[in-house]
């Protein structure tokens, strides 16, 4: 009858050994050396001169007085695939140490084997929920290399999409923040309005995520009949509805209570830790390429750039709110001043001929054909490029050798990199703090992992 | 273009880039000093570290006076104030192998532990140099050129064999 509790121990044993990460994870103090200590708690950025002071990282303590739990993989609020290492003492957070790499599947490898148009179906995949910034940060750097120019319609197309996607993001994190607070009914509200913005995707470019929409020399589509009328609707109804966010959550006491001044970032940390995006502005630093580095027309249009104060959790909610606000405002001005002309590049290095020629002329199927299966070449050289994404600066890094296929693809993730302020944010709060923590950082695991 | 900044060591090849205001081509040697000496010179943000492994392609074009090697790492830096961007390109040699900027731009960890984990680049002094992506027992490193794709077919570590 024993034979069961034996098969369990055995059966544990290898559970650990194949969960194992080894050196990825958050070590007990007496393993951990002083330096590492230090860097664990956040001690290396609040110093001058780097000297590491032992005291504001208590090494006294010992390590039966505390308790190292894991929080996640799977765990609801952390929105993927990312486990973290907790050290708690009783309900507060000491160490946190994140450990990634659960979703990678090894994108900028696979990158190296797409050609240049295929390499867009591939970077879409990588923040799933801001997919269009993704497509352009690749695309623009394709074109960069190519020293293409793109038409007006093109530019201000892909503008509009970058901006109708950023609100759809922010409306994804209003929904899963909201529920990481316990306010089921913002969930639920997030992912209406979110769905009136992919319908309109869905209707334009035939997919809902994915989208495979921006590709190196313009757009897959021109908008669809009718879409000023549509794109208005999106504008009108959401800007409305943030409104009733207002109501639901920024004036709600508990809400309040559980945001406002809770794990608060300050500027010189965030620019040591690399952190963008709306983690950046929340401390005060008015940072937003669509401003500072005008890409696309993004000089042409009026927006402000919402900053915060106080770099809390409350300043990081406010400031994504406010955003959807100004990407409806963008959005309007993109219906307004639309440019008539062609959505794409008419350099037939890099665009297929019109799918009505195919039928009619043998060299246009050849061309189209050949397109698709060699792809087109890319002059030698390396480029980077960096887009404002709903999470900060999304940079792709694409070095070519003159062949079909990029040598390299490196996107620098900004979910990655702000990722890394998490165990800075989390320090002294208590758990149910943490939980709010990894929801204003807004990682999307997608991209961490690549 | 710019200058380079007060401090920068001497004989540095500059040269224009895409994406960037000026790219830089220092030594191993001259690497932690030029990118110290930028920091000084005001670029407070660190916006990127990657690797690229350019095997077979030890003839690609360069600029007078830069030596190719298999490795290179990539640095992207950031000044807010002046909105000027600068790439600093560091041959990183065969066997790569650079200084760890972890001391004067704490957020390059993650990024330095990814280009280890998958080019095999041994950044000196960084705090806690491990795997980051890949499961810790991986062996190899699977962005460089000569690691075939596809290679391993089971992902899953000590996974029984084919019943």
């Amino acid at each position: 009858m024993t034979e069961p509790t034996v098969r369990a121990v055995d059966r544990s044993d290898l559970l650990t050994a194949e969960t194992s990460e080894g050196a990825q994870e958050l070590q007990r103090r007496e393993l951990t050396p002083t330096s590492e200590l230090g860097r664990e708690v956040g001690a290396v950025l609040r110093l001058d001169g780097r000297v590491l002071d032992a005291r504001s990282i208590d090494v006294d303590r010992r390590d039966d007085e505390t308790m190292i739990i894991n929080m996640g993989p799977s765990h609801p609020s952390t929105h993927g695939v990312l486990r973290l290492m907790l050290e708690l003492d009783g309900e507060f957070v000491l160490r946190t140490k994140p450990v990634i790499g659960y979703l990678h599947t090894g994108m900028e490898k696979t990158g190296e084997e797409l050609s240049y148009i295929q390499g867009a179906t591939n970077v879409t995949r990588m923040d799933y929920l801001s997919p269009i910034i993704n497509e352009l940060s690749y695309s623009m750097a394709v074109e960069k290399l190519l020293g293409i120019e793109l038409p007006e319609r093109a530019v201000w197309i892909r503008m509009m999409m970058s901006e109708l996607n950023r609100m759809s993001s922010h409306l994804v994190w209003m929904a899963t923040n909201g529920m990481d607070l316990g306010s089921t009914s913002m969930m639920i509200y997030g992912l209406r309005e979110r769905e009136l913005i992919l319908a309109f995707f869905e209707k334009t470019t035939g997919l809902r995520m994915n989208l495979n929409y921006v590709r190196p020399g313009g757009v897959a589509a021109d908008l669809p009949d009718g879409w000023q009328d549509d794109v208005m609707v999106i504008c009108d109804t959401i800007e409305e509805r943030t409104y009733e966010y207002d109501e639901l959550l920024t004036g709600q006491p508990i809400f309040r209570n559980r945001m406002i001044g809770v794990a608060p970032l300050m500027a010189e940390e965030a620019l040591a830790l690399g952190v963008t995006g709306p983690l950046l502005r929340s401390t005060g630093v008015a940072w937003d390429l669509r401003r500072t580095m005008p890409y696309l027309a993004y000089d042409q249009v009026d927006f402000d750039v919402i900053v915060g104060t106080y770099g809390d959790n409350f300043d990081r909610y406010a400031i994504r709110l406010n955003e959807i606000r100004e990407s409806a405002r963008i959005v309007r001005q993109c219906v307004e001043k639309m440019p008539a002309g062609d959505y794409r590049s008419q350099d037939p290095k890099v665009t297929p001929p019109p799918r009505a020629r195919i039928g009619e002329s043998m060299e246009a199927l050849i061309h189209h054909f050949k397109l698709f299966t060699e792809g087109f070449r890319v002059p030698a050289g390396e480029v980077y490029s960096a887009v404002e994404s709903p999470r900060g600066e999304l940079g792709c890094y694409l070095v070519a050798d003159g062949t079909a296929k990029p040598w390299r693809v490196h996107v620098r993730a900004p979910s990655f990199v702000n990722l890394q302020a998490v165990p800075l944010l989390m320090r002294g709060g208590s758990v149910s703090d943490a939980i709010t923590v990894i929801s204003t950082v807004d990682p999307v695991l997608g991209e961490v992992d690549r | 273009m710019i200058d380079l900044p007060v401090g920068a060591p001497e004989g540095v090849v500059v040269a224009d880039a895409v994406g960037a205001d000026v790219a830089c081509f220092p030594t191993r040697e001259q690497y932690f000093a030029l990118v110290s000496a930028f920091k000084d010179g005001g670029y407070e943000l660190c916006s990127d570290v990657c690797a690229v492994d350019y095997l077979g392609h030890e003839d690609r074009p360069l600029p007078e006076g830069v030596a190719a090697t298999r490795f290179e790492v990539v640095v992207n830096l950031l000044r807010l104030t002046k909105r000027s961007r600068v790439r600093i390109r560091v041959q990183a040699g065969d066997e790569p192998q650079v200084a760890s900027l972890f001391s004067l731009y704490p957020g390059v960890e993650a990024m330095e532990r990814e280009a280890f984990d998958l080019f095999g680049v041994i950044f000196t002094d960084h705090p806690d140099l491990t795997r980051i992506l890949m499961p810790e027992d991986w062996e190899g490193h699977p962005l460089r050129k000569d690691y075939g794709v596809g290679r391993v077919p089971v992902q899953f570590k000590e996974a029984p064999g084919p019943r």
